[in-house]
């Protein structure tokens, strides 16, 4: 999980060497669980905002299942790094295909992950990219078809490590 | 972060293809993507600093767009498809935050 460096996360505790005091211990023990509660109140008005910012894409569009394949991790050790791919099932061709999918990480202090924008000339509405997850939650996604049909799905995903002030 | 070095992309995809064949591109570029959530040592917020867009094309014709926000890792990758037409030269490009456009190309011949 450490290929890629450069990077800590963002509650920034210093690399400590081994041996800590039983001041120091109590000292991080209660900083940590600070920035736990601080983490927790930062992510926890998401889910609506997300509803808030998928209502002004599609108004009142009724939203259907199916079509979407998205792949995560159940449990993600490092959520720094969380491999996330997907596929929306579709010919791709020029009257019938994916105009966009729209990624949102329902517990992350900025819900949008990310918006892929297809065109007819794309083969497959698919990708895979890596994501940071601040702490366990939903990812959402939503497809936007060519004939204005919007698909959703969504996952859970369990992290160990919050990515963002967990 | 003046010190920050250069993004560099990578590519990694078949450089020959049968025509029409559907083939897929790795794209890596190394970037920090400063979400703009972390605090540095004096308690001040770091400014978000990020690559926002990613394109893809084709002849330059696009093939596919995404927009990253900050939840995107640090060392962006990406992963995707596209169809191979005709020999001719894929275009990558990546957007920053602070508005400079990094650029990769891949010729692809068709045999």
């Amino acid at each position: 999980m450490t290929r890629f460096t450069g990077r800590k996360p963002c509650s920034q505790s210093p690399a400590t060497p081994r041996a800590k005091s039983r001041r120091e211990v109590l000292l991080l023990a209660a900083g940590s669980s600070a920035a736990a509660i601080v983490g927790m109140q930062r992510a926890s008005a998401a889910p609506e905002q997300v509803a808030a910012e998928t209502k002004k894409l599609f108004g009142d569009k009724k939203l259907l299942d199916g079509k979407i394949k998205l792949e995560l991790p159940t449990i993600a050790e490092n959520g720094l790094v969380v491999p996330l791919s997907f596929e929306v099932d579709s010919p791709m061709s020029d009257t019938d295909y994916v105009k966009a999918v729209h990624l949102y990480a329902e517990g992350n202090p900025n819900p949008l992950v990310a918006s892929f924008m297809f065109t007819p000339l794309s083969p497959k509405a698919a990708a895979s990219i890596r994501i940071r997850l601040a702490g366990t939650q939903n990812v959402v996604a939503f497809a936007e078809m060519s004939g204005g049909d919007v698909y959703t799905t969504r996952k859970e995903v369990k992290v160990t490590i919050g990515g963002c002030g967990g | 972060m003046a010190d920050t070095p250069k993004p560099t992309p990578r590519i990694r995809m078949a450089a020959t293809a049968k025509a029409g064949d559907v083939i897929e591109v790795k794209t890596l570029i190394s970037h920090e993507m400063e979400s703009g959530q972390r605090k540095d040592a004096s308690g001040q917020p770091v400014p978000r600093k990020i690559i926002k867009q990613f394109t893809a094309s084709f002849n330059g014709r696009e093939i596919m767009k995404a927009e990253w926000g900050s939840a995107i890792s640090a060392n962006p990758y990406q992963s995707f498809f596209v169809r191979v037409p005709e020999t001719g030269t894929f275009e990558f490009s990546w957007l920053d935050d602070d508005g400079s456009i990094y650029k990769a190309e891949q010729k692809v011949t068709v045999s």
